[in-house]
């Protein structure tokens, strides 16, 4: 039994339903991608396991328990982390103080965790009394998975955590997911750079058209010549 | 050498000193439409009659510790009576939130329909002031006038002009440094002002991480009413209460947080004391102060005023023009829809 499970999700934005029946799982210490093209209902699956949109049909299970019908803020309670794409920190405060608002729920152990992802994202605790809005687009990217972090969460879900930086900072920023892979958490992202993804996932979705297309291991998904030349360019 | 001194000195008493006690004013009165705005995202124009609220409170405690003998002399009877104005000013904000803004809150109106519903709320509180207190000028020193007498001043220095600075001038810079430093204390090293901050910069992010936005509001309104009183009543002490005039520093208070950028709180003051600096100094007669600086032969036969102290408004419309013409986001880039 995965640890969590998105299962038949069926739903969208009022109108027309964007993801059909469509599966999720991610397990702890793995990490689960969700690639595919543009349009695909990538990011719209990932807001749907976090309850940002209402669904139709389906189900979402975390740790085996139904939580379908709970808010967003209850899911992060329950211990779901979430990073979205954009407007992703608090601009106008400091890095320290995007990392304590993201323990705001918590009331004991805040600066364990703390120290924690500063261990992480050394550069942070450098730039810790600097405004979140300053920082270059990485290190905003790790203020952002530093705010998730703090309340611990059991699941840590990103919503294309490499949009728009280099390729360097890419590299180092998916070392940084394998580091967290390794306390234990359950991650589940969404990736626009299907290849690099895949390469270091354990578990692979690729979707098209809101429907699940393939589902394997990520080196499986990479092997297959079929979805090579489908949706990582040959 | 003594001219350039007689100069400073008739600046520093018509433009300088009035500018910076007004400038602490509308401070105030700004910062409270600001933190509104940042929580709310509307531009709240009952601001000003909550200010006039809160100073008839005020006058009426007042009046009610003079009967009973009871003051604080030299210092004005109003300053005791401030807290029984803060509790009104911010309990009336927040009725009104519960009766009128959180319905068109939860039905996630548009800001410019919470805008229209508060122009309600406004004339509302403007019966409501009128019925109790009546539209008359009253006085609301009392106590020593004078922190330094042009007079005492003039035989202190020699020189031929004086300096004088107001008791109520004095008070009103104090209680508003007092004010902001509270205030931003709160908002930088309290957990619920972080979340205020935060809340203001990114309502979403800010949810996801647990901040409730019923808190955040509920503080939101008691700080501008807190501070709307304590505008209102420095305002009261320092030139008269006469409700209709609370009305009128809507424009100036409004000019102030654009322009330092609406939703930033140090943008607030800045603005302010741009605005007030402003009025005072264009709407100033500069006739006897160039005579000190120039020779004979060039004094002006004028009066030297940019423009009378009847059009004092025009400035802080005419620096809301500009700011919005050039450069809408206000010196602290604030937040603009």
């Amino acid at each position: 039994m995965s640890f969590l499970a998105g299962e038949g999700m069926t739903g969208g934005y009022g109108g027309a339903d964007i993801i059909h029946d469509c599966t999720i799982e991610a397990r702890q210490g793995e990490v689960a991608v969700i690639v595919g093209p543009n349009g695909a209902g990538k990011s719209t699956a990932m807001k749907a396991v976090f309850g940002l949109i209402q669904l139709r049909a389906g189900a979402v299970t975390l740790d085996g328990e139904d939580i379908t019908r709970l808010s967003p803020q209850e899911r992060v309670r329950k211990g779901m982390g979430f990073v979205p794409q954009e407007r992703n920190v608090f601009t106008t405060m400091t890095v320290e103080e995007n990392l304590e608002m993201g323990a705001y729920i918590r009331d004991a152990g805040v600066a364990d965790t703390m120290a924690r992802v500063f261990d992480l994202f050394p550069i942070l605790k450098e730039r810790r009394r600097q405004l979140a809005g300053e920082l270059s687009g990485g290190q905003r990217q790790q203020v952002a998975i530093g705010r998730a972090l703090m309340t611990e969460p059991r699941l840590l879900m990103l919503d294309e955590p490499t949009a728009g930086v280099s390729p360097v900072v890419m590299d180092d920023l998916f070392d940084r997911i394998l580091e967290i892979r390794a306390t234990g958490i359950a991650i589940l992202m969404v990736e626009q750079n299907a290849a690099q993804a895949l390469s270091i996932a354990d578990r692979g979705y690729v979707l098209v058209t809101g429907r699940n297309r393939y589902t394997d291991s990520g080196q499986a998904l990479l092997d297959d010549p079929e979805v090579r030349r489908s949706f990582l360019g040959g | 050498m003594t001219d350039v001194a007689n100069a400073v000195v008739l600046l520093m008493n018509f433009v300088i000193v009035p500018g910076v006690a007004y400038g602490s004013q509308l401070a105030l009165g700004a910062l409270g439409v600001t933190l509104v705005f940042g929580i709310l995202r509307f531009a709240n124009f009952s601001h000003g009659d909550v200010m006039a609220f809160g100073a008839m409170v005020v006058l009426l405690a007042t009046w009610w510790f003079q009967g009973m003998d009871v003051g604080i002399a030299p210092l004005p009877t109003a300053l005791i009576a401030l807290p029984f104005g803060i509790v009104a000013a911010a309990a009336f904000n927040l009725s009104a939130d519960r009766l009128v803004f959180r319905f068109y809150r939860r039905r996630k109106s548009p800001p410019v329909i919470l805008l229209i519903a508060s122009v309600g709320v406004m004339f509302a509180l403007q019966g409501i002031v009128r019925f109790i207190i009546g539209p008359e000028d009253r006085r609301v020193a009392d106590g020593a006038r004078f922190l330094i007498k042009a007079s005492e001043f003039k035989q202190a220095t020699g020189l031929k002009e004086g300096l004088a600075i107001k008791l109520s001038q004095g008070l009103t810079v104090v209680v508003t440094v007092v004010a902001v430093a509270a205030l931003f204390w709160f908002l930088h090293r309290t957990r619920a002002g972080k979340a205020m901050r935060a809340y203001s910069d990114n309502e979403d992010l800010a949810l996801l991480s647990g901040v409730s936005p019923d808190r955040v509001v509920f503080y939101a309104w008691l700080i501008a009413g807190t501070l709307a009183a304590i505008a209102g009543t420095m305002y009261g002490i320092d030139k008269s209460f006469k409700p209709f005039t609370y009305f009128h520093l809507l424009l100036p208070i409004f000019a102030s947080a654009i322009l330092g950028g609406i939703g930033q709180p140090v943008g607030a003051v800045v603005g302010a004391f741009i605005v007030a600096l402003s009025e005072t100094a264009v709407t100033y007669a500069y006739k006897k102060f160039l005579r000190y600086l120039l020779p004979e032969s060039w004094e002006p036969s004028g009066l030297m005023q940019l423009l009378s102290t009847d059009y004092k408004l025009a400035i802080s419309f005419v620096i809301l023009v500009v700011v919005l013409l050039v450069r809408p986001t206000g010196i602290f880039r604030g937040r603009v829809f």
